[in-house]
């Protein structure tokens, strides 16, 4: 996938992050994480400097901790992190490297995405390199053993929610697990555990090389650093891009060629529908937030197409463990193919939208709770493609 | 120290210890919270998602069942949000839910019926197709209907958790996630004990036992058939709760009217026979303990374990074949009572064996597929024709109009008359073992058992720790009795003998008991151990009413030691060793005595050894 724009990362000198974590005790670290205001690249943005506080002052009655790196890269319309994995995956290791020493933690797990099982083979000589260097295994620093290990996913979208995720990791069917307690409490193995993206690693070692306060300073006050965006869709010059974060759409567009867009779908499956109208919004916490999906849709696209695409991707994926997800993506699915078939009463759509509103408040995990975002903000700016009855546009 | 946190739910208020989930908090402030995938017998997994509840200063809504209340906190249950959540997914359940709840042996206690009712959502407008799913009907005991199946993992949880078994799990995702046997091969073919814990703790009717009621109506009316029933202690303690009654409320000497008037032509005691199954697997155990503390012999090991639950006979042929030479050669009381009928009674009452069906009340899924056996048949025919459940007879004894309120009191039918109350208390967990030590200090020590427990209860073996333990000195011995005398020299060789015994319910438990054996521990010095398939025995059995819980069985439990109490007030026997009938049985057929050549043609059984993989290496 082509990299479209100059990447921070390309510039960041690999080992000098893991130096500077490695030169003072592993509060520090995690404070520098903190002042850079980061917060997590898989979507969710969580701080990612409380993340590892957490971690790291949560009780760990054997002393074991574990960092765990979520490389399953599944949401549709990203691939950010496949990039960052075969062009970059020192940074990613050494981020890694960094978050065992400051939380404490001796073993790091890459889980990685069952397709991107091509790149293996280059993590596996990553590691190794890095064993023969001393950056990994015993004493990388004195009293710090860190080592990492590669993890196969096996192919389902809901191992890359944070607690499927650890289920696959310990040998189980990838399905979430109860919160509270959250990983940094009760993660892999019952230990607490830091889960993190993999651009989150990356930066994180960009954070440690440059200074917090460098990274502060690019991006907005609540949506700090860069942040690389998957432009896919119906755009000039498709595309991995970086950002700072705060971008307006309309200037993601401009630079990927697709300013006639008619949509984006920010955030992939799971994320919603930007309509031109509102392509003044930010690519931002505070406004609409992205894993890195930026999905565009051109002004030929019957958005129908767009809604049932993604139904059927959810009714697919839904693991099947809790009623509203692995009920309610089906019936959201046959909701969307009788709207296309004109066999939608009002009542029927009121109904739908009372669908996606319980599965937003009652499934489990992300998955379930975001599977119809995309579906609701079709419906409420597109009305038309939706072929909802006239008359009942509102609620 | 747990610290303490202040609840307000809906306005009432409540103190629990940190860490109480919220449905437990609301529980506790008597607030009930709707839940379909919870159970008090399992770890709660949140994926019903009915029993959502508003944490204040939290935006959307929490799982009460999994969400642990940490701090002072406030809950409401019943906003408007809520109550729409629970709706929307009810209708979801609904909608994918087969439309023929009147045909349903559920019907009237399905949990997701009962639900919906209260919430007023009837079957979807737009009713979301499935494809028909599997029905298994090839089990003996065990039916299983993927179409009622609602996903609450209820019986996964059970099967895997509580049983230990790990016979069904989930296998697919998305809308075709559905509970599985290995392979998806039929019950018969995998290593389903049929122990039908999971048939107890499933909400609707996608479970249920192999019913052949209809079978039985058709030879109740049929006037060239002698329909006779024996009933089990544990069913009459439960079947109240069918009709009503507090769990726990006896109804025996009703039932026995009851049964009569459904056109039961004999209605006999099971508890017979367990008194019959005393006395000779209390000889076994004498005969095995010469054998091997003074003969050497380890040909019939020690422990002896028990054999009158067909779960957990068929849970060693198939997890520990290895281990079935520790096994009683007694058959279950049914079977013995089964073989008796269709010999011994038929040949008294001038009956073609032919002509006889022989019915049994259980409370247990697995006394189906015990019936089944091969091995438990005389002249091709099955001993017991029919093992009826609880649940089974209740729906009968409802189609039939027959209750148990205002119904006389009547006895049981000779030859067989009526049990000890040692018998009786074979309905829970740890009662074969108390009834047997009763009888065997008797033998041995030729005191009266009360002298060593008093009132002769022995308590150590009551109650509901998953494993019990039990020493019991034979400080003197006296001289053989009679019934005794044709197995063993003298009892000298037992004076000063500490006897170790053991009780386990649950096949978790006694999966526990036995890896523990196998590696030599404690256990592996033990004499004798009494093992149920069942948590509480059988009072808990698969074929109970529903719903259960500890405090459920533990009413049953006080019911069945009462029954046995009153026998010693109201003067009938409390031994087995004492019971009139089951004396005269060994006075006027099996003359050779308790493991002689007539007993063991008609009262013992020889097991198979069936590996784990049954149908996977056909």
């Amino acid at each position: 996938m082509t990299v479209r724009t100059p990447m921070t990362l390309s510039a960041v000198e690999a080992g000098a992050g893991l130096r500077a974590a490695l030169s003072r005790p592993p509060a520090e670290v995690v404070d520098q994480m903190v002042a850079s205001g980061m917060r997590g690249r898989g979507g969710a943005g969580f701080p990612t400097g409380l993340k590892w506080r957490l971690a790291a002052e949560a009780d760990a009655p054997d002393g074991r901790r574990y960092v765990v790196c979520n490389a399953d890269e599944g949401e549709p319309g990203t691939f950010k992190d496949r990039v960052l994995l075969a062009k970059h995956a020192d940074l990613v290791l050494e981020g890694m490297t960094i978050a065992g020493y400051a939380i404490g933690a001796r073993e790091g797990l890459l889980y990685l995405r069952a397709e991107y099982v091509y790149l293996r083979d280059s993590l596996l000589d990553s590691l190794r390199e890095r064993r023969e260097q001393g950056l990994l295994g015993r004493e990388v620093a004195p009293g710090f053993d860190f080592d990492i290990r590669v993890h196969m996913g096996a192919g389902a979208y809901v191992c890359g929610e944070e607690s499927a995720l650890l289920e696959s990791l310990e040998g189980r069917r990838g399905e979430p697990r109860d919160r509270p307690p959250y990983p940094v409490v009760r993660g892999l193995h019952g230990a607490p555990t830091v889960v993190n993206n993999v651009e989150t690693f990356a930066w994180a070692t960009a954070v440690l090389a440059r200074g917090p306060e460098w990274f502060a300073s690019i991006g907005t006050h609540r949506s700090t650093g860069p942040k690389l965006l998957s432009v896919s869709g119906d755009v000039a010059r498709p595309g991995v891009y970086e950002f700072p974060l705060g971008v307006p759409i309309a200037e993601v567009l401009r630079a990927a060629g697709g300013t006639d867009a008619k949509a984006v779908v920010v955030g992939g499956a799971a994320g919603s529908c930007v309509p031109a109208s509102e392509f003044g919004r930010t690519v931002s916490y505070e406004d609409v937030a992205t894993g890195g999906a930026f999905i565009v849709l051109g002004p030929d696209r019957d958005l129908i197409d767009v809604a049932e695409n993604v139904a059927e991707f959810f009714a697919d994926e839904s693991c099947g463990q809790c009623a509203p997800c692995r009920l309610g993506t089906v019936a959201l699915l046959d909701g969307v193919r009788r709207l296309r078939a004109g066999n939608c009463t009002p009542d029927d759509v009121a109904r739908l939208r009372r669908l996606g509103a319980t599965m937003r408040l009652t499934s489990k995990c992300g998955l379930g709770q975001s599977s119809p975002n995309v579906f609701l903000s079709l419906l409420e700016h597109f009305p038309a493609d939706m072929r909802v009855p006239v008359g009942t546009g509102g609620e | 120290m747990t610290t303490q946190v202040a609840v307000d739910i809906d306005g009432r208020r409540v103190t629990i210890p940190a860490g109480t989930t919220a449905l437990d908090a609301a529980d506790a402030a008597g607030v009930r919270i709707p839940t379909l995938c919870h159970h008090p017998d399992l770890r709660d997994v949140g994926s019903c998602r009915l029993c959502m509840v508003e944490v204040e200063g939290q935006a959307g809504l929490q799982a009460a069942c999994t969400y642990p209340v940490t701090a002072d906190l406030r809950l409401r249950t019943d906003s408007p949000r809520v109550v729409d959540a629970r709706r929307g997914v009810l209708e979801l359940l609904m909608g994918e839910h087969p439309d023929r709840c009147p045909e349903c042996v559920r019907t009237g206690e399905c949990e997701l019926q009962a639900l919906a009712t209260e919430y007023g959502v009837g079957p979807a407008p737009a009713r979301v197709s499935r494809p028909l799913q599997l029905v298994d009907l090839l089990g003996p005991a065990v039916t299983v209907d993927l179409d009622a199946c609602i996903g609450c993992l209820r019986c996964v949880r059970t099967c895997a958790e509580l049983q230990d078994l790990g016979i069904l799990g989930v296998v697919g995702r998305g809308s075709s996630t559905a509970v599985s046997t290995y392979l998806g091969l039929p019950l018969a073919e995998v290593s389903c004990i049929a122990c039908g814990q999971c048939i107890n703790r499933c909400p609707t009717g996608a479970l249920r036992p192999v019913d052949r009621t209809a079978e039985l109506f058709a030879a109740l009316a049929d006037p060239t058939k002698h329909v006779v029933i024996q009933t089990a202690p544990a069913p009459r303690a439960a079947i109240g709760e069918e009709f009503g009654f507090e769990p726990g409320t006896p109804l025996t000497w009703q039932l026995n009217t009851a049964l009569r008037r459904l056109g039961f032509d004999r209605v006999f005691d099971t508890s017979f026979a367990a008194d019959l199954t005393v006395i000779e697997e209390g000889a076994e155990l004498l005969v095995r303990l010469y054998e091997n503390l003074v003969l050497g012999s380890s040909t019939h090991p020690l422990p002896l374990l028990t054999s009158c639950s067909p779960g957990w006979v068929t849970d060693l042929e198939h997890r520990d074949p290895d281990h079935l030479a520790h096994l009683s050669s007694c058959r279950s009381p049914q079977q013995m009572f089964g073989s008796l009928i269709k010999t011994w009674y038929a040949q008294q009452e001038g009956r073609d064996p032919a002509d006889i069906v022989s019915v049994s009340l259980m409370p247990c899924t697995a006394k189906k597929f015990e019936a089944t056996r091969p091995e438990l048949t005389h002249d091709g025919r099955p001993d017991v024709d029919m093992a009826l459940t609880t649940r089974e007879l209740a729906a009968m004894m409802r189609a039939r109009g027959i209750g148990l309120a205002d119904v006389p009191a009547s006895d049981f039918d000779d030859p067989f008359g009526t049990a000890s109350g040692s018998g009786v208390i074979f309905g829970v967990t740890g009662g074969v073992m108390e009834s047997a030590l009763r009888t065997v200090i008797e033998l041995v020590t030729g005191r009266p058992a009360e002298d060593y427990f008093s009132h002769a209860d022995i308590t150590p073996v009551r109650g509901f720790e998953g494993v019990r333990s039990i020493e019991v000195t034979l400080d003197r011995v006296g001289p053989v009795p009679p019934i005794l005398a044709h197995l063993l020299p003298n009892l000298e060789w037992l004076r000063g003998t500490t006897l170790r015994c053991a009780v386990a319910h649950g096949t978790a438990n006694a999966h526990a008991v036995m890896e523990d054996l196998r590696a030599g521990g404690r256990f592996s010095t033990y004499h004798f151990i009494e093992v149920m398939a069942c948590p509480g025995g059988c009072l808990g059995g698969g074929g109970q009413p529903v719903p259960t819980s500890a405090t459920v069985r533990a009413a049953r439990a006080r019911s069945i030691y009462a029954e046995d109490a009153r026998y010693g007030q109201t003067g009938r026997a409390r031994k087995s060793h004492e019971n009139p009938a089951v004396l005269r049985l060994y006075r006027d057929l099996l003359t050779d005595g308790p493991g002689g050549p007539t007993s063991h043609r008609l009262l013992h059984t020889t097991y198979t050894g069936r590996g784990t993989y049954v149908g996977a290496t056909r």
